[in-house]
């Protein structure tokens, strides 16, 4: 059982006792504890169950790479789920519980699907659940949702905050270990500004781990007084529990800062994502210990060697009393070695390979630890914890040679450089048949916009498998780097190191060698995924050759952990079975994030009120504090009505419109697009822009005007203004000032750039406010200051002047078919005016109306909106808006693609008004049907509705509505069929869109 | 995520700051035009693999349109210049000469 | 007739820096040849400073002149003089083709004080806003998290930050989300 020994655990402050719980039960911890170390301490080696079998798994390694030990950590409102104990660091008051099993983590009904094994190997369930249809949705997917999932999903609003942060660096440096620290040595004494990151709390990586000695130091004291060096350089930035999440086009990285994962609750930000810039990426990511494929080898108490010695060095945690070590290298003594330094016992060690005398094989030797060379494990013992070992030649087929009776295993079969970074940009690799793995291919590195290499390795992450090598290699690429990114690099010497002399290691892909298809159903690949051995090799015998075909076939690598352990091993075991070298059947594609990353950190400050802009007119609190029921407009907040107690939102619609109508209504038009165009050339400008002509128009005027894409189609519409002899203001719709000011800006950069005009989009410049009713001009009086009568301020005029006491500019312009004065006051002056019309204007029976009156206003007039009559494909013919086409123009956007034949067809939908018989109010959107059927069998459609509303002045249901021949075949009934499933069938009359006031006398007084 | 240099400002501006405007140097055709002439403007782009000019506005910066020429493949740039150019400057031209021996050249 | 108010009414917030909203600022927008003579005397006569170069932004007393693009300005003077000044640069420019708006009233301005300034506003634009990318007397235009916006340095220790009248309530709450104590990053 694993146990806390009395002494040791450099990360470890033994002054410092922490509680925390483990599915409810109170264990004991110190600060500077993993969640894994703490568990392993308390004895916990059953840390949850596997995906498809919930076969019983225990920790596996002792970082980034576990595959087994996730857990729901904390709760309510910081509950997350498949949190890795490994690089959880413990705190005070922590809270785990263990996923995917049910009822309990010691007996699981799940784990039946273990005794079924051999019935579900890979493509089971794509095998399986073909047919029939219905059986997958009733009877398979649920039953398979209960079982299969790991964490459970947070219920609660997660509480923390979470932020973003952007940093321009010229070399970023991934990976704290020894390769890192002296890559920034190099690098920062060029000058150039360096980040530095490292993912875990702790810097130096393995090194203090695995004792190497660096400038006649402890590696320990090296570390120490680097970081001191480090941290004097101003040039030089640190930071701990950062990780190098991704690597992306021109030096963009992100590094996921876990600033507060570790003091939950002390104010600070939970996460942080740094959004680097870096002319010049170092990864020294280090490696990966590899597993090795033995009968059992997932059962709880096999480790990585590797993790066996980080247990005892760095936590003072024995993974067992008695733990075999088997291995295909030198590395893994090292860790029996530290074994017996803490006191414990090594029945045996395995050395797949034929011979084994090197240095650190002789030291194990010398402290009389058993060594036996050209052998391996033929099985593990044990259900939920290893009890032993059978050894067995590892030339042979497996026959047990002898048992040894063991609680942990500690198993190396090499190491993997991490060059997941590296890759993600595109950097290419090659095979290392010495040390069998895959190591980053220096000359074909990611390129950056300059067609340059801009990630370098350093260390263990090049494949450099000494520490003098290591630092050889880091000290060169610190100096590459900061060479590359344009300083001229100091001549700093790496450390000497006595490197300790190591034997090569020798490829064990399978132990024993000759292992039957029973033992290798046992030998485990994908620890997460439940993938093993024989998996890969059905997905090789039923054709699934490509590396990614068979990955996606047996879900290797698929697990939250991606491979990280198995990829190496899996891919080996494919192109044995399709005998083709490992180099030729090639690697997965490596994506970001290394580790998954928090959702709330990808998020950044943008949630609740900060989830996206919410623009809001300089009259926006007076709505607020007045019943207004706001509505989306864009990224704009309008109100849709005012509501008074009681009122429900329809109520409210109706009396606004029949009070504007009647009497006065008050409208914040603020949002109302309005750009500035000047310029000797501007005239000729607007008349390209818009269908109508706009040149024409006198100083003084105002005119309605339309502009479409070059496609021909509608894009906006609003009133232009002519200011001066060459200056123009253009009104546009409410979500069309940027678009619009954009598009004007597009056409005189890059296609009329010699045209002299000047644009400024002023829309946040002014307050714009409508008065509209009979009793406009009245209110208007009263205030004083202008004279606003029809004979000085007639219909479609625009004046300057005063109006209570207020700098204005008045537009006699109208969207409601009303008297209406659309009155612009400075933004700063707007919420003041507003004020002033609201109190003057009670007794002529003023009421603020919202954007819904506003639409039933303009509807009963037959005045199109933007985007309801429009949708992207409708010209202004179609709108019946040939009044508002300039014949004369030989030129304007959108000219020669109406004159296409799809757009002169006669059989185009046509605007047309829509009375139903009943008085009803059609739904929006619904399609009118004419005779037959169309080649599907569905209805033939002759027309749709695009604007649809009650009328309060005409007490019936009115709409506007896009049909076929519609304006030659007035008065004719058609059907629109509902959807609502009654059969229901609303028959309209079709009529002139304008239902009221058809001669236009209203607003023209 | 693309670094692009606004030729205005000078400054290197993140994709972020930038908007696309898709393919750069088309020809206006307007009235007068023929239906395949016309098609050629509004509908056909050449979405090569391998050296492209295209339209980028530094929006979130000057507002100013520019051109950059870039492969789509390497995410290359081999330069950027201002909107006003009936075709790209001869340096740059001259670079992607060099750099990409078989590309088909300025049409 | 009351007094002109600002977007958020001088808001403040109080973290790792202060925040606060600026009171009305005189904006005009002048667009036109940057390097015309009649177009640089009548910026310098107006506000005794020059035509800044480009991303740089140049200051005298109570009035100064960004640059904003190769063909525009924003030449900032106090709130009360802004129309007037904004007839006296058309004026001075008769016969110059340009474009003057005064836009005092479309934008919100705010002040971020205090030694880790730079760190909010790194935290929400990807503009490099470090000591040797962003100092005294320069400009950069750019986006804060999703909404346009400029920042600019006219002293040590502190920047402002302007963006369109509209999204004032937005940018505060990002500033004031950014500065908030025990979120300091400690880099610059």
């Amino acid at each position: 059982m694993s146990t806390r020994l009395a002494t040791g655990g450099r990360l470890l402050d033994r002054t410092r006792g922490l509680e925390f719980t483990f599915n409810g039960k109170r264990l004991r911890g110190y600060e500077g504890d993993t969640l894994a170390s703490a568990l392993l301490a308390n004895g916990q080696t059953l840390v949850g169950r596997s995906f498809k079998y919930h076969r019983p798994r225990g920790i596996v390694a002792s970082g980034a790479e576990e595959p087994n030990a996730l857990v729901n950590l904390g709760e309510s409102g910081r509950f997350e789920p498949n949190q890795r104990a490994t690089t959880t660091e413990l705190f005070q008051g922590l809270t785990a519980t263990s996923q995917n099993h049910w009822p309990s983590l010691e007996f699981d009904v799940g784990v039946l699907n273990n005794f079924a094994a051999r019935f579900l190997p890979a493509g089971f369930y794509y095998k399986t659940f073909m047919a029939p249809r219905a059986a997958w949705k009733h009877v398979f997917e649920p039953i398979i949702r209960r079982s299969a999932g790991l964490g459970k999903a947070p219920k609660d609003r997660d509480i923390d905050r979470y932020e973003h942060f952007h940093s321009h660096v010229d070399v970023l440096i991934i990976g704290g270990g020894i390769a890192g620290l002296q890559a920034a040595r190099a690098a920062g004494a060029s000058g150039a500004k360096v980040l530095l990151v490292e993912q875990t709390a702790s810097w130096g990586g393995r090194a203090p781990v695995d004792g190497a000695e660096i400038d006649g130091q402890t590696a320990e004291d090296w570390i120490k007084n680097a970081l001191v060096d480090l941290e004097s350089k101003a040039n030089v930035h640190l930071r701990s529990r950062c990780m190098g999440a991704g690597v992306y086009d021109h030096g963009y990285a992100l590094a996921y800062e876990r600033v507060a994962d570790h003091t939950p609750g002390d104010g600070r930000p939970r996460h942080r994502l740094w959004r680097i810039r870096a002319k010049q990426i170092i990864t020294a990511t280090g490696a990966i210990e590899r597993p090795l494929s033995f009968a059992g080898n997932d059962i709880p108490g096999v480790m990585l060697a590797s993790a066996v010695r980080d247990y005892i060095a760095n936590y003072g945690v024995s993974p067992g009393d008695r733990t075999v070590v088997v291995t295909n290298n030198d590395d893994a003594y090292r860790t029996a070695i530290a074994l017996k330094a803490a006191g414990l016992v090594i029945p045996v060690i395995l050395d797949a390979r034929p011979e084994a005398n090197g240095a650190l094989v002789e030291e194990a030797r010398d402290l009389r630890i058993r060594v036996e060379v050209g052998k391996g494990i033929a099985k593990v013992k044990g259900g939920k914890k290893v009890t032993g070992i059978s050894i067995c030649a590892q030339a042979g087929e497996g026959a047990a040679l002898e048992d040894i009776a063991c609680d942990a295993v500690a198993m190396s079969g090499g190491w993997s450089p991490v060059v997941h970074l590296w890759s993600h940009c595109g950097g290419k690799l090659v095979w290392d048949e010495t040390n069998a793995h895959f190591k980053p291919d220096v000359d074909k590195a990611p390129t950056n916009q300059s067609g340059e290499g801009f990630v370098k390795t350093a260390g263990t992450a090049s494949g450099a498998m000494s520490t003098g090598a290591v630092l050889q290699d880091a000290n060169d690429a610190g100096k590459a780097a900061a060479k590359a990114a344009g300083f001229s690099a100091k001549s700093t010497a790496a450390p000497r190191v006595a490197d300790v002399p190591e034997q090569p290691m020798a490829a064990v892909w399978s132990m024993p060698q000759g292992a039957g298809i029973k033992k290798r159903m046992k030998m485990w690949l994908d620890f997460q995924n439940d993938v093993k051995v024989s998996d890969v090799q059905l997905a090789a015998r039923e054709g699934f050759e490509s590396v990614e075909h068979a990955k996606r076939y047996t879900t290797l690598g698929m697990a939250t952990d991606q491979g990280k352990l198995s990829n190496i091993n899996g891919l080996a075991i494919l192109s044995q079975s399709l005998n083709a070298a490992i180099p030729q059947v090639g690697t997965t594609t490596f994506r970001p994030p290394y580790t998954p990353i928090s959702m709330g950190a990808i998020g950044g400050e943008a949630r609740g009120e900060l989830f996206q802009p919410v623009r809001q007119t300089s009259i926006h609190d007076w709505h607020a504090a007045n019943g207004a029921y706001f509505e989306p407009v864009g990224q704009w907040r309008r109100p849709y009505c005012f509501r008074r107690a009681s009122e429900s939102v329809e109520q409210a619609v109706h009396r606004e419109v029949k009070n504007t109508r009647q009497a006065l209504g008050l409208l914040d038009a603020s949002t109302l697009g309005k750009i500035l165009v000047k310029g000797p050339d501007a005239g000729k400008f607007l008349d390209m822009l818009y269908t109508n002509m706009m040149s024409n128009l006198a100083v003084g005027k105002c005119r309605y005007g339309l502009m479409c894409n070059e496609n021909g189609f509608l894009i906006d519409d609003g009133v232009v203004a002519r200011i001066d002899e060459d200056v123009w203001l253009c009104h546009t719709t409410t979500g069309g000032a940027e678009r619009i000011h954009g598009w004007m800006e597009d056409w005189l950069q890059c296609e009329w750039w010699d045209w002299k005009v000047y644009t400024a989009n002023v829309t946040e410049q002014f307050a714009q406010i409508a008065v509209v009713g009979p009793n406009a001009r009245k209110l208007l009086e009263k205030l004083g200051g202008m004279d606003v009568s029809k004979e000085t301020l007639p219909f479609m005029q625009w004046a300057n002047g005063v109006i209570g006491g207020f700098d204005a500019r008045v537009f006699r312009i109208s969207f409601s078919g009303e008297l209406s004065y659309e009155i612009a006051v400075a933004a700063s002056d707007g919420r003041a005016f507003w004020g002033a019309l609201i109190d003057a204007g009670e007794e002529f029976g003023l009421m603020p109306y919202g954007t819904e009156c506003l639409h039933i206003l303009r509807a009963e007039k037959g005045f199109i909106m933007i985007g309801d009559e429009t949708d992207g494909t409708v010209i202004p013919q179609d709108l019946g808006l040939e009044w508002a086409i300039s014949k004369k123009k030989t030129d304007y956007l959108g000219k020669r693609a109406q004159e296409r034949s799809h757009m002169t067809d006669p059989k185009r939908w046509k605007l047309v008004g829509l009375e139903t018989l009943d008085g009803s109010v059609i739904p929006d959107g619904a399609y009118a049907v004419g005779q037959g059927r169309n080649a599907n069998g569905q209805r033939i459609t002759i027309g749709r509705i695009t604007s649809s509303y009650f009328s309060p002045t005409l007490d019936r249901g009115i709409a506007m509505g896009l049909v076929e021949h519609g304006p030659d075949r007035m008065g004719e009934v058609i059907d629109f069929p509902t959807i609502d499933g009654t059969g229901t069938v609303i028959k309209a009359r079709i009529v002139n869109p304008v239902f009221f006031d058809k001669a236009g006398e209203k607003q023209d007084v | 995520m693309l670094l692009l240099e606004c030729p205005y400002c000078g400054v290197a501006a993140d994709e972020t700051e930038l908007a696309a405007g898709g393919e750069a140097h088309l020809k206006r055709e307007t009235v007068g035009s023929l239906d395949a002439e016309f098609e050629e403007y509004l509908f056909m782009r050449e979405n090569p693999r391998g050296v492209h000019f295209e339209r980028w506005r530094h929006a979130y910066g000057c507002g100013k349109w520019f051109l950059a020429a870039r492969d789509t493949m390497t995410l290359e740039v081999f330069g950027t210049y201002p909107a006003q150019s009936k075709k790209p400057p001869k340096a740059i031209e001259n670079l992607i000469k060099k750099k990409r021996p078989d590309w088909k050249g300025w049409a | 007739m009351s007094e002109p108010q600002t977007a958020l009414q001088g808001a403040t917030a109080q973290g790792f820096v202060t925040v606060s909203e600026d009171g009305l600022h005189g904006m005009i927008s002048l667009r036109g040849d940057l390097n015309d003579p009649k177009l640089k005397a009548a910026v310098a006569k107006l506000t005794g400073a020059e035509v800044p170069a480009a991303g740089r932004i140049s200051w005298k007393g109570d009035r100064g002149v960004a640059w904003m693009s190769p063909d525009e300005l924003l030449v900032i003077g106090p709130y009360s003089s802004a129309g007037k000044d904004a007839l006296v640069l058309s004026k001075a420019l008769k016969g110059v083709h340009h474009l003057v708006a005064n836009v005092s009233d479309a934008r919100a301005v705010f002040r971020i004080e205090g030694a880790g300034f730079r760190e909010v506003l790194a935290k929400l634009t990807p503009a490099d806003v470090s000591m040797d990318a962003f100092g005294i007397g320069q400009i950069r235009r750019s986006r804060f998290a999703q909404v346009a916006g400029a920042c600019w340095m006219l002293e040590e220790g502190s920047a402002r930050v302007v963006c369109f009248r509209s999204v004032a309530g937005y940018i505060f709450g990002l500033l004031e989300h950014a500065a908030r104590s025990g979120s300091e990053v400690g880099y610059f």
